[in-house]
């Protein structure tokens, strides 16, 4: 499962994952493999980002939009 | 013929000119690549955020309007006018000066009799204008341009959007100059609010039809639709500041490479007639020597 985050200036994560938690606008959810396409927007807290080899990260974002999609996931944040 | 000191001297202050534009010349390509990097790494996601913009509105209700594209009645105008804080760039702020008068002759002039027009100027070369010349500038933001970075501006484009929202202007328009590449920038003019937002979908070519997604939306359609205007608006206007800001250094460069050139001409052209008046005044010590020499062996 492929993973991009965004900001209109850098790159903030770029890889593949596991799993993935966002926080999204009416809770946090999680995204696993071969999750259904969703757009979906985000309020400020953490993504928690599991790798594929099992490590863990977390990004914070102050909000942002989501998109899931034939195991791209692509999440279009702003931060600060 | 000019004597040699007053050649020498301008010859020496045109050198010293030529090195100056040389070097702004070689600070503005720095700056301009800088500038561009940060147009390539922000077109990703423009990209991305306009695919989802185009999904969410086509599934949209056609009724629907969000508040940002609802015009309302206050009938004031707001203009934001982009240029630079240095001059020496050629035609650059002076174009988006005109351009800025033209516009307000030609479309708000009713609105500008009536004091229903403002502006905010980005850029201390506007500012200094229309202040000048007694144009109601409300507000400038000359300083963003030191460190062009994206949290200042999205701050700069809430407050402009509530000023729309709070239906304290019923229009907005920046006017700035559109990088096309180094040697040619654009005047634009563009609506920021209301929003038109273009529901392409009826023009989108077969293959994105097949690509085509059944997306959930969470929490709902309108409210993702309302969530991603103030988005897209702020960066809108990241991306005209970033614009407006290579322009600048492109057209500096532009300037400053001409200006060279120039400097260099006319050194060659000094340095020819400093040479000539050096052997006229050789030639001329040495026929007064000569001369006189004659005289002595006469004698």
């Amino acid at each position: 499962m492929n993973l991009e985050i965004m900001t209109p200036e850098t790159r903030l994560f770029e890889g593949e994952v596991k799993l993935v938690q966002v926080p999204g606008i009416k809770g946090s959810f999680e995204v696993l493999k071969n999750h259904a396409p969703i757009i979906s927007t985000l309020s400020k807290g953490a993504i928690k980002i599991i790798t594929e080899k099992d490590k863990k990260e977390t990004i914070l974002i102050s909000s942002g939009i989501i998109e899931v999609k034939a195991n791209h996931i692509t999440i279009l944040a702003l931060v600060g | 013929m000019a004597n040699l000191k007053e050649i020498r001297i301008r010859l020496n202050s045109v050198r010293s000119i030529r090195q100056i534009t040389n070097a702004m010349k070689m600070v503005s390509a720095a700056k301009l690549r800088k500038a561009q990097d940060g147009i390539t790494r922000l077109r990703p996601y423009f990209i991305k955020l306009d695919e989802i913009m185009q999904h969410v509105g086509s599934q949209l209700d056609n009724s629907y309007k969000s508040i940002y594209e609802i015009p309302n009645e206050s009938g004031r105008v707001l203009l934001i006018v982009l240029t630079s804080n240095r001059g020496l760039c050629g035609a650059f702020n002076a174009n988006i000066i005109k351009r800025t008068i033209q516009c307000i002759k030609n479309n708000y002039s009713e609105e500008y009799k009536n004091g229903k027009l403002d502006i905010i100027s980005i850029g201390k070369k506007s500012t200094d204008y229309f202040r000048s010349k007694k144009y109601p500038v409300i507000e400038n933001y000359n300083h963003i341009f030191d460190n062009l970075k994206f949290d200042p501006v999205s701050e700069l484009a809430e407050k402009i959007i509530n000023s729309f929202l709070s239906a304290k202007y019923g229009e907005i328009k920046i006017i700035y100059n559109q990088f096309r590449n180094a040697a040619v920038q654009e005047i634009t003019e563009e609506r920021f609010l209301p929003v038109v937002y273009e529901k392409e979908l009826a023009d989108l070519p077969e293959s994105k039809y097949e690509t085509y997604t059944d997306y959930i939306l969470e929490p709902s359609i309108k409210e993702i639709y309302d969530v991603m205007i103030p988005y897209f608006l702020k960066l809108q206007i990241f991306r005209t500041l970033l614009e407006s800001y290579a322009s600048e250094h492109g057209a500096r460069m532009t300037a400053m490479h001409k200006a060279t050139d120039n400097a260099t001409d006319l050194i060659k052209e000094l340095e020819l007639s400093y040479n000539k008046a050096r052997q006229a005044a050789i030639t001329k010590e040495i026929t007064e020597i000569v001369s006189g020499a004659d005289a002595l062996s006469v004698q």
